[in-house]
């Protein structure tokens, strides 16, 4: 059995823009999660699960020995801060999209795992 | 162990934690970085303008603040708070340091990374699909080149405690006196990637000390509002530990360096600058107690053969404004508000493709990606932002938001507008010997 909570509860993450391009760090609290959100949110994932912001390619880079993925999304800043009318035109917030997507875990799984 | 601080890591980045690190951090030296590519085309407007002005606006606070402290605990200064206009940067800091008593105190300048007069219409902008500034069919501001250590090592040899630079990469600013210190060999790609990495987790400041981090209940920061900024002790193989002062707020730990290794960085085995093709893909991060992370694992390839140039355009005016509903059934009434805005703007021609309007509170954020709030909100703002080279367009704009104060739905409250100047940046490449960087010093 299975349930699904947001990746929020699992890792946390940083966003970054170069242009109309923005990376988004993402890092495991548990390092016993990172097999289970590496296999949950690919690249192919995010960009499925966000269609109309992210248009261009998506790369996933991974960091095992830090139990972090680092998504590479092209297109994906509306314009970029040169021309985006977004109130967060460096897309600093799609960290906490990012987190927003949930993930499946074993119905068993400790609560209290994760933060802290 | 060589000590170097980090005293800013953004133009308005803040003050008292730089004069606390300069006081009682013991450090080699203190590191001030403040440019971004906006903030350099404004430095550029601002130039333009008044001769006098260009460089980064806090640098007299931030220098009345530190240069008694670092003359006294012999910390060395490096800053590229001379953004578009370092003459003029260095002589306010020697005028500040003549005020303070500073006698005989010296400061070099690094110039040279201005290649506005290398920029020809057929340049080709790499980043903007290849497209050439002439097809960009807007002012050019300025166009500064990214030099590295090779344009900063001449200065530290002065032996000048100051050093201020225009543009150079940032991490080049932190590896600088590494190279300076440590004698390292200039095409020793290891150590040059491990002292790059320090550059790169230190140039954005609290963003390593549990600044931007905080997220209350799962990631908590003692002390946020007092955070410091951070402190790196390096040792001669390049390796790290990255601190802050005892008595200041905010965190460092694995987490916190963490995200800073990857900030803004795209393949983590190929990080681009001016000396190193830098690899953080093995890095390793270990706590050796209370706030103190040691950085091991970093290695770095030959660097790029062509350097990068920051090309600034006039991007005309960005106007915002704004109207508040809270209360019963806000996020209607917000709705009702901001369709009627989009139907009144749409009668002006041209304006419906250089507009936006949210509802802050709902989807103004996470909109574009299908992200709505979800329950009850109880607080909206609308929110209508427009760019265009005309001004009074803007203006326009805004009146008929200001307008909803009369006409709109009811309990409409809070009317803000405001126009701002923008700037469009993109990138080219440049040939090195393109570039002859120099230095001069000036004494107190």
């Amino acid at each position: 059995m299975t349930r699904r909570i947001p990746l929020h509860e699992l890792a946390h993450a940083r966003a970054g823009d170069k242009g109309d391009t923005s990376s988004i760090s993402v890092w495991v609290y548990d390092p016993g999660d990172y097999a289970l959100v590496r296999q949950q949110v690919t690249a192919e994932r995010l960009k499925a699960a966000f269609p109309r912001l992210i248009r261009g390619d998506v790369i996933r880079y991974e960091l095992p020995g830090l139990c972090g993925l680092n998504f590479v999304a092209q297109n994906a800043l509306e314009g970029g801060v040169n021309t985006s009318l977004n109130l967060d035109a460096h897309g600093k917030s799609w960290s906490s999209l990012l987190l927003s997507l949930e993930i499946e875990v074993p119905e068993n799984r400790r609560c209290d795992d994760g933060a802290r | 162990m060589l000590r170097l601080g980090c005293g800013a890591g953004f133009s308005s980045d803040r003050l008292e934690p730089a004069i606390d690190l300069a006081r009682d951090g013991r450090l080699d030296y203190l590191i001030f970085e403040t440019i971004g590519e906006r903030t350099l085309a404004f430095g550029h407007r601002d130039r333009k303008a008044d001769p006098t002005r260009g460089y980064n606006p806090q640098l007299a606070a931030r220098m009345r603040g530190v240069l008694a402290h670092a003359r006294a605990n012999r910390t060395r200064i490096v800053t590229n708070m001379g953004v578009a206009n370092v003459a003029a940067a260095g002589e306010v800091t020697i005028a500040i340091a003549r005020e303070l008593g500073l006698k005989g105190l010296r400061v070099a300048l690094v110039e040279g990374d201005d290649v506005t007069s290398l920029m020809a219409p057929d340049t080709v902008l790499f980043d903007h699909g290849n497209r050439t500034i002439a097809e960009v069919k807007r002012p050019v501001a300025g166009a500064n080149v990214y030099l590295g250590i090779d344009a900063i090592l001449p200065a530290l040899e002065t032996g000048a405690e100051i050093v201020i630079t225009g543009r150079v990469a940032d991490p080049s600013l932190f590896l600088a006196p590494l190279v300076h210190h440590y004698g390292w060999r200039r095409d020793d790609w290891p150590l040059l990637g491990r002292g790059t990495i320090v550059g790169h987790l230190m140039e954005c400041g609290m963003q390593i000390t549990g600044g931007y981090f905080a997220d209350p209940g799962h990631k908590d920061v003692a002390r946020l509002a007092d955070c410091g900024y951070p402190i790196a002790e390096v040792t001669p193989e390049g390796d790290t530990t990255i601190t802050k002062l005892p008595a200041a707020g905010g965190q460092v730990s694995v987490r916190t360096v963490k995200e800073q290794l990857l900030y803004e960085v795209h393949d983590p085995a190929a990080y681009l600058t001016p000396d190193v093709t830098a690899d953080f893909s093995n890095v390793r991060l270990a706590e050796h107690g209370a706030d103190r992370v040691h950085v091991s694992g970093g290695s770095g390839r030959r660097r790029p053969e062509t350097l990068k140039v920051t090309v600034g355009f006039d991007g005309g005016w960005l106007g915002e404004g704004g109207i508040s509903y809270a209360g019963p059934n806000a996020v209607a009434r917000a709705t009702l508000a901001r369709d009627s805005l989009v139907e009144r703007l749409g009668r002006h021609k041209g304006f419906a493709d250089h507009l936006r309007a949210d509802i802050i509170g709902v989807d103004s954020l996470h909109g574009t990606a299908g992200v709505r709030a979800t329950g009850e909100v109880h607080d909206t703002r609308v929110r209508v932002a427009m760019r265009s080279a005309d001004r009074d367009a803007i203006e326009t704009m805004l009146w008929e938001v200001e307008s909803l104060l009369c006409c709109g739905p009811a309990g409409g409250g809070g009317y803000r507008g405001q126009i701002s100047a923008s700037v469009i940046t993109h990138s080219t490449l440049i040939a090195r010997d393109a570039v002859q960087p120099t230095v001069r010093v000036l004494t107190a």
